[in-house]
């Protein structure tokens, strides 16, 4: 029996390491699983579409990096780059000091200021005031989510999802009381079906840098500084040579990079 | 009727957010009421409906739940050997095993091993002067669910060895059979029929437990149902097709599991005279 | 744990036991647990536990009331869906078993998702329900949480009540309408109370898979320690830790659960007849 055992013990390790050899070379770009339109969304086909999609793909073209988008759980999109299940975040993921810590980032790719949405028959602005003892949804590990808890939470209720997408619902479903997040996305939702019926823009809420940081950049590695020249090099190109512009002008009606800050 | 119509359609408008194949809609509408015609438009497997995705998400799923099983099953036939014939030590390593495995939720332990196994897998690999490997979330998936699936096998394989009469195994021993041949002439065979509704309940947890993969944004049926959702925000719609999936799924897997059976217990007393 | 004095014939059985059970390859064994113990506790992380400790044992809390109350509602539910199917007519019969096949045939995280994003969403579309005493309840997460896992509990637990109640001698039914009980008193003393000891064996197993079911509950935003070890590996970034931790706390509660629904069910008088 000794035999059999061993030989399945043999059979098991060359079975796993045989289904996960596959081929290294690619650059995987991490995208959250979860739809987060205008900016990463599946269609109805299972292709991934949206500003984010493309930007990464002009990018990669610039660059001559062969990309393949992988679609991981925002939720652990950071473990997933540091145990290499992907080389790139490219998820509109902000650039902070925090995430510094574990990981870096390229240069900053777009800047949106953060906005605060309710419910339509409802009036109030985006002040703590105005906040006082409601429900405000986030998403999870967000810069959002560190914001409004810095800044909400003595008078409000901070509630955290896993993803943009179920914090919209429940607004419409009139579980939280309003939402904070980038304004382009909650624009998204404001536009849809769903979000004209329910819902309007309550107002920005006062800036604080440190906290929301200089914009979204692609998060890389620590030790993978070739490639994160090469997403530079990569963002400077196409911001010279107008891809970016044609990009941004099919989805969006005015400039997303935002002012020039200083590149880290 | 013209009345009910008028008073469902903003409501489907709600639910279906789908403007797309207008002409198609109106032919169907003559038949059917309008949520119904917006779900069935959603539903449909051409692109601008979601229908493909989930039958992609489906093949996933059952892609998953087969090597799941099968990598189950083998772990299984090992551990019970192990824990029914091997040494003290590897006896008392697969009780933790299964003790484990049992007690900790399923979520926890896919998240555990999704992350940490693979990254574990590849700094062994880099220590022992290998290159690192590219663990597909196919692979992991499998190997995960087969991880969890093989402590439970373990325990139902273990049974049924233990209920063959002692007597064939001693009179195969007798014989001279080699272990290899002893298990494949006469155990396995031996203690199919007392396995397979074990093994059976196995292969629906698995089926249903791809489902907690979702979570490590592994696309499978529920993922793809909730990708869906999101972008239609026809929440419910969905969510009952995917149901309507799972259960099918089920359904069809305990009219085949039962063929099965019946195929395993060829030659034996039939369960209802044994009663 | 704080048990009863020990009197010394008990103490020298355990002690029998314990040198029986402890032979040297298990010392082994322990010491190498105890290495690797050690070894995660030095050198890992652990420096964010004094902060979540408050946050992770209201997790714990709301884990156990969780699965108290679905366990005790699911229970309560399984009796009548086991009746239906063991003895009730097609009406009452094909219903229930249409809902245990439903519940056992489908996964409980889409269940969840089901109730919270699928049917939470309809009512605020009506608003009497917005106004009504029950919507400060239906806004929140919790219910929806509660109802999936008690109609999941109630789905599987159903099917083995209609085992039981099947199990249950004909004999014993009949002699009961022998000596002129009405059918609602066979129910309540005969066949009720049969039933519920043939089910009784089942109840431990099935709420240790309740107790790993709950952790699901985080997807629809309750915050059950399982969505507190998520909160750290968020705002940590650290993966095994957390993790680690979690998997040891689930454990830990199943050996007690086990332990104490073992000792209560060893006191609970075998009455089968």
């Amino acid at each position: 029996m000794k035999i059999i055992l061993k030989t399945f013990a043999a059979a098991l390790l060359l079975g796993v390491a045989a289904m996960g050899v596959a081929k290294a070379d690619p650059v995987k770009i991490g995208v959250a699983a979860e739809p987060y339109p205008p900016f990463t969304s599946p269609d109805a086909s299972g292709k991934w579409v949206g500003w984010e999609i493309e930007f990464i793909d002009a990018v990669c073209a610039e660059e001559k990096l062969d990309c393949v988008i992988t679609p991981v759980a925002w939720d652990g999109i950071i473990p997933a780059l540091t145990t290499k299940k992907i080389d790139v975040i490219a998820s509109s993921m902000s650039i902070t000091d925090e995430r510094k810590k574990t990981i870096d980032f390229s240069d900053k790719y777009y800047n949106t200021p953060t906005a605060i949405i309710g419910p339509k028959d409802q009036k109030f602005g985006s002040t703590p005031e105005d906040l006082k003892g409601k429900i405000i949804g986030v998403q999870v590990s967000t810069v959002h989510a560190d914001y409004a808890k810095k800044h909400f939470a003595d008078a409000a209720e901070i509630k955290e999802y896993q993803t943009q997408d179920e914090a919209n619902q429940d607004l419409a479903a009139g579980r939280v009381d309003a939402v904070q997040a980038d304004s382009i996305a909650l624009d998204a939702f404001l536009k849809s079906d769903q979000g004209k019926q329910c819902c309007d823009l309550k107002g920005m809420v006062a800036p604080d840098l440190a906290i929301l940081g200089p914009g979204v950049g692609a998060g890389v590695r620590k030790e993978d500084t070739e490639l994160r020249e090469k997403i530079n090099a990569g963002i400077k190109a196409i911001r010279a040579n107008g891809k970016y512009d044609e990009i941004s002008k099919k989805y969006f009606d005015f400039d997303i990079y935002g002012a020039d800050t200083q590149s880290n | 009727m013209v009345e009910i119509h008028r008073r469902v359609l903003p409501r489907a408008e709600i639910a279906g957010g789908f403007s797309a194949s207008n002409s198609r809609a109106t032919l169907i509408d003559a038949f059917v009421p309008a949520w119904a015609a917006s779900a069935i438009a959603l539903l449909s497997p051409v692109p601008p409906g979601w229908g493909g995705t989930l039958i992609v998400g489906l093949l996933h799923t059952i892609e998953i739940a087969v090597g799941a099983t099968c990598l189950g099953l083998l772990i299984g036939i090992g551990g019970a050997s192990g824990k029914l014939y091997g040494g003290p030590v590897v006896r008392d390593l697969l009780a933790v095993y299964t003790t484990v495995v049992r007690a900790v939720p399923e979520l926890v332990l896919i998240l555990l091993l999704y992350y940490a196994g693979t990254d574990l897998i590849n700094q062994m690999l880099t220590a022992m002067g290998y290159q690192r490997m590219d663990i597909s979330g196919l692979a992991a998936g499998i190997a995960v669910l087969g991880f969890c699936q093989g402590a439970y096998s373990t325990e139902v394989i273990r049974g049924a060895i233990l209920a063959i009469p002692q007597g064939q195994i001693e009179a195969a021993r007798a014989y001279g059979m080699s272990p290899g041949l002893l298990l494949r002439r006469i155990t396995l065979p031996a203690m199919l029929p007392f396995a397979i509704p074990g093994l059976a309940n196995l292969w629906l947890i698995a089926t249903k437990d791809t489902a907690l993969l979702a979570v490590v944004g592994f696309f499978e049926l529920t993922l793809a149902t909730r990708q869906a959702a999101g972008v239609t925000k026809a929440y419910l719609t969905f969510f009952v097709a995917a149901g309507a999936i799972y259960l099918l799924l089920t359904l069809v897997s305990n009219l085949i599991i039962g063929r099965i059976e019946s195929w395993a217990r060829r030659g034996m007393p039939s369960l209802k005279e044994a009663r | 744990m704080a048990g009863p004095v020990m009197t010394g014939e008990a103490a020298v059985e355990i002690a029998a036991r314990a040198s029986l059970w402890l032979k040297p390859h298990r010392i082994v064994l322990i010491l190498i647990a105890l290495g690797l113990v050690l070894a995660a506790a030095v050198f890992m992380r652990w420096d964010w536990l004094p902060k979540y400790y408050g946050m992770g044992l209201l997790g714990i809390w709301r884990a156990l009331w969780i699965l108290a109350v679905t366990c005790t509602l699911g229970f309560l539910l399984a009796v009548p869906l086991g009746l239906a199917q063991a003895a009730g007519s097609f009406w009452f019969a094909a219903p229930a078993k249409v809902f245990c096949t439903v519940i056992r045939g489908t996964p409980l995280l889409l269940q969840l998702w089901l109730l919270y994003y699928g049917l939470g969403s309809l009512f605020p579309q009506y608003p009497w329900i917005r106004e009504s005493w029950m919507w400060p309840y239906l806004r929140q997460a919790w219910p929806y949480g509660v109802l999936g896992l008690t109609l999941s509990f109630a789905g599987y637990e159903g099917e083995v009540m209609r085992g039981a109640f099947a199990g249950v001698p004909k004999g014993q039914l009949e002699a009961a309408r022998a000596f002129g009980m009405s059918r609602w008193r066979i129910f309540q003393r005969i066949w009720l109370p049969q039933a519920f000891y043939r089910a009784l064996p089942t109840l431990t197993g099935e709420t240790v898979l309740q107790l790993k079911s709950t952790p699901l509950v985080a997807t629809i935003s309750v915050i059950d320690i399982f969505a507190v070890s998520s909160k750290v590996r968020q705002d940590t970034y650290l993966t095994y830790e957390p993790l680690l931790l979690l998997a040891l706390i689930y454990m830990a509660i199943t050996g007690i659960l086990v332990f104490t629904l073992g000792k209560i069910e060893a006191r609970i008088p075998n009455k089968i007849g």
